[in-house]
């Protein structure tokens, strides 16, 4: 079998977790494909470029993210900021069922069993991709740009228009649902697994 | 300023140190809530887990691969 079309089969089998991470990311298939798509063709162009210092999946996942980023940088530009103003309502419910009025929490959190041994399991990002596709999609967005694309707070808030202390409230309240979430969904059923 | 931090502060505080860097006086505070609430400090705990879960994903752990 040829180099490129051994390539092109490596990058199929990808093809299906990039086009997750691109969605969790942007929210909209077509989106997402376009965005999958066009970091394939950019492998696949110029393979030569692959130098075989990073795996070719660290190597996908870059370019992926480039485009992504891309994607954002010009959808941003159109987008209505009015978005999170709708988000808004149902994310200060999240906080405040949370804690009474004195500031107590309501439910005391209990220490998660054995986090480590978790993120060893595929099951677990299985249920963590789940939460994630969950978040309302602002805030996801907003998540999935800092934890995942790895941008800086000052980067977000520049691409956004966004105030520091916005951010940080918007990145607290998605910590807050993928916390319950995954209490609720794996964590609470870790002890009976084992 | 209260002297000592609420949970629903304690909690912020705790999101809000994966995102910048905390004062001095932040810090103290959120040490001493700490030290008189373990509710919080598993929260602490649970949300350097999910940093910890992210940073596996950005590199390309899914829950159909396992090495990136």
């Amino acid at each position: 079998m040829s180099h490129i079309a051994e390539l092109h089969q490596q990058l199929e089998r990808m093809r299906p977790a990039l086009q997750r991470f691109a969605m969790l990311q942007l929210r909209n298939a077509d989106h997402a494909e376009d965005a999958v798509q066009e970091a394939l063709l950019a492998v696949l162009e110029k393979p030569e470029s692959f130098s075989g210092k990073s795996t070719l999946r660290t190597y996908v996942i870059g370019i992926l993210k480039f485009k992504i980023i891309d994607f954002l940088r010009a959808s941003n530009r159109e987008s209505q900021l009015a978005d999170f103003a709708g988000e808004d309502q149902s994310d200060d419910d999240i906080v405040d069922h949370l804690f009474n009025a004195n500031g107590h929490t309501v439910e005391a959190a209990s220490a998660w069993g054995a986090p480590e041994a978790s993120l060893q399991q595929q099951d677990f990002f299985k249920t963590l991709e789940i939460c994630l596709e969950k978040l309302p999609t602002q805030t996801a967005r907003v998540f999935m740009m800092r934890e995942w694309l790895e941008l800086s707070t000052e980067e977000i808030c520049k691409e956004l228009a966004l105030s520091t202390s916005n951010l940080w409230v918007l990145l607290y309240r998605a910590r807050l649902r993928l916390r319950e979430c995954l209490e609720l969904n794996w964590f609470a059923n870790t002890s009976s697994k084992k | 300023m209260r002297l000592f931090y609420t949970c629903k502060q304690a909690h912020q505080k705790l999101s809000e140190n994966l995102d910048r860097e905390l004062s001095l006086v932040e810090r103290t505070q959120l040490k001493i809530h700490l030290g008189m609430c373990d509710s919080c400090t598993n929260f602490g705990r649970q949300m350097k887990t999910i940093r910890m879960a992210m940073q596996a994903m950005a590199k390309g752990k899914s829950s159909d691969q396992d090495e990136p």
